[in-house]
């Protein structure tokens, strides 16, 4: 009898475990598939806006003013032939891709769409933010030593260095924004801002972190490792079909994912302060981040629009000779306002 | 800045100043008198109050009447920099990112434009009568053939795409048994229709005639006469259009 009882009790507890697995997982997707959606159509974007900005029409054909051209073209590039280097090493060749992708896509759990609205609400959510933009510099490597061909190993070698230079900007920008709210969590952050958005005093630290996350993103002008015009297409030369359409995806994932962390560290978030009630049946707070996420993915565009590549040594000399000294005055500077005036927030 | 002048001599004309650093309506202007057709003569000779100097020039100008002692013999100014932007300009600039801000608010500029895109296959371009395109074997108004196998589009043609044979027709003239081009050697350089003497082959402003197989694009006497007939009255006109620079 008892026995028969524990039994019930611990299928119970399995039959439990299991509905709890398939609710994160749900939970997952439903973060997954709406990213997954906004990467497909932030590439339709990129190539609509850099054709008005050269005044052309850009992709017009499928769909609706091309909104569906994403996904034939994910459609062409699954269907295309898988080419494996013979010489290749096999494993990591295909690891690469797929280490890019869910390192981008493992940086959405912690984004708070909304009050409360977050996979989850980490109390270090900036240092596990931080520890996958440097994890992603991974998949690049992997992918440059890998597939044994000279581009994709230049380019690989270039981007990994840039991205790990720049990464210390990125990292002393955010670090001073921690040092003014005193938390890693992201919803502390966004409810600091509710009186004023960080761009307005930290205006020069925002532009240093925008050209640390344009480099983090390897996007132009840091866009180095995939400089098409010497390194055939970089790091991914050898890549084709589903393994590039993962790099791909990884790469505009992390320009969305970047997007919207500067929308949180900078434009305060979901919150739109006294504009808004958010008690109605739409959920305001997404759209309004998703918005703001929308200004950071033009500006990506614009730039890339805009400015020419930087040669490879001006790229280094930028960050080591130029923007860290920047970067560690802010450091010193911010602290001591905060301290003179006593406003440390810890 | 100073930017060093470059002088474009053109002929008896006043010499035109291209000025690195000048305001966009001049650049404009100085760009359509280059561009032009119109003589060179009509350019204006440069006097005091000339519309078309930069602020620079004018400042310079101004300045070497106003202060001779400034400038030497040959009338350089000694120290350029005297006037120029002091460090914390500079300073401002670089750390501000202005040249780049600039360069982006250009860009955004267009983007707020309409596009020049044609929309090819529904909208087309204008094309000259000069248009080298498919060719074309032309006809008499009587319905006899041009050509009379003389061969000399067969001996300029670079690509050595045409091949022709010919004989002795009964009325004793001599005509083409055998006129082929092929289309994928041709280079189209309109040799041929310059070498005609007859205005036999000509090229036409069809320019979309692309087929599936290469085969198809090794074309015959019948192909290229059916493309005369077809389009004779085109060819026509362009020959005309384009009779008095011939």
């Amino acid at each position: 009898m008892i026995k028969k009882h524990t039994q019930i009790k611990m299928n119970n507890n399995l039959t439990i475990t299991i509905i709890n697995i398939l609710l994160n997982l749900i939970d997952v997707l439903c973060i997954v598939l709406p990213v997954l959606l906004s990467v497909a159509f932030m590439t339709i974007i990129e190539r609509k806006q850099l054709a008005a900005h050269q005044r052309r029409v850009g992709p017009n054909i499928v769909g609706y003013y091309g909104l569906l051209q994403p996904f034939a073209d994910a459609l062409k590039l699954i269907l295309k032939e898988t080419i494996i280097p013979s010489q290749s090493n096999k494993v990591l060749f295909f690891l690469a891709p797929i280490s890019t992708l869910i390192f981008s896509l493992l940086g959405w759990g912690i984004i708070p769409f909304g009050q409360g609205l977050a996979l989850s609400d980490f109390s270090l959510g900036i240092l596990y933010t931080l520890a996958l933009s440097s994890l992603g510099v991974y998949g690049v490597l992997l992918a440059g030593w890998s597939a044994n061909s000279k581009y994709a190993f230049l380019g690989s070698l270039r981007s990994t260095a840039a991205m790990i230079s720049y990464e210390l900007i990125l990292s002393s920008a955010i670090l001073i924004i921690i040092l003014l709210t005193g938390s890693l969590n992201y919803n502390t952050i966004i409810e600091i801002q509710q009186s004023v958005w960080f761009i307005i005093p930290l205006l020069p630290v925002f532009i240093f972190y925008f050209i640390a996350i344009l480099a983090e993103t390897s996007r132009t002008p840091f866009d180095l490792q995939e400089a098409e015009s010497e390194l055939v297409a970089g790091f991914f030369t050898e890549h084709s079909s589903v393994p590039f359409v993962y790099f791909f995806l990884g790469e505009y994932s992390s320009i969305v994912l970047f997007s919207c962390i500067t929308a949180i560290l900078f434009l305060g978030g979901y919150n739109l302060p006294e504009v808004f009630v958010n008690n109605s049946i739409i959920n305001l707070q997404s759209i309004i981040l998703g918005l703001k996420t929308c200004i950071f993915c033009f500006f990506f565009v614009w730039f890339r629009a805009t400015l020419p590549r930087l040669r490879y040594d001006q790229l280094i000399e930028l960050c080591w000779l130029n923007l860290l000294p920047v970067c560690v005055a802010f450091i010193i500077l911010i602290p001591s306002i905060l301290v003179s005036f006593d406003l440390v927030p810890f | 800045m100073r930017v060093p002048r470059t002088w474009l001599p053109t002929g008896v004309a006043p010499r035109i100043p291209l000025n690195l650093v000048a305001s966009s309506p001049r650049a404009a202007l100085v760009a359509r008198r280059l561009l032009s057709s119109t003589a060179p003569a009509r350019a204006e000779p440069i006097h005091h109050h000339d519309p078309l100097m930069s602020d620079l020039e004018a400042k310079v100008h101004r300045k070497k009447h106003e202060h001779p002692h400034l400038f030497d013999a040959k009338g350089n100014e000694i120290d350029p920099y005297k006037g120029g932007p002091s460090a914390i300009d500079k300073a401002v600039h670089l750390f501000f990112f202005t040249e780049i801000i600039r360069g982006m608010w250009v860009v955004l500029e267009q983007f707020f434009r309409e596009p020049y895109t044609i929309m090819y296959p529904f909208e087309k371009g204008p094309l000259s009568p000069r248009f080298r395109g498919e060719h074309a074997l032309r006809r008499y108004p009587s319905g006899e053939e041009r050509c009379i196998a003389c061969k000399l589009c067969e001996a300029i043609c670079p690509a050595q795409a045409i091949t022709i044979e010919s004989e002795a027709r009964m009325d004793g003239s001599r005509r083409t048994t055998k006129y082929d081009i092929d289309m994928t050697k041709c280079i189209y350089c309109g040799f041929c229709q310059e070498a005609c003497p007859v205005d036999a082959i000509v090229e036409t402003q069809n320019q979309e005639f692309a087929t599936e197989t290469r085969e198809e694009l090794l074309y015959n006497k019948e192909k290229l006469l059916a493309n005369g007939d077809r389009a004779e009255a085109e060819i026509a006109a362009n020959l005309y259009a384009d009779h008095v620079y011939r």
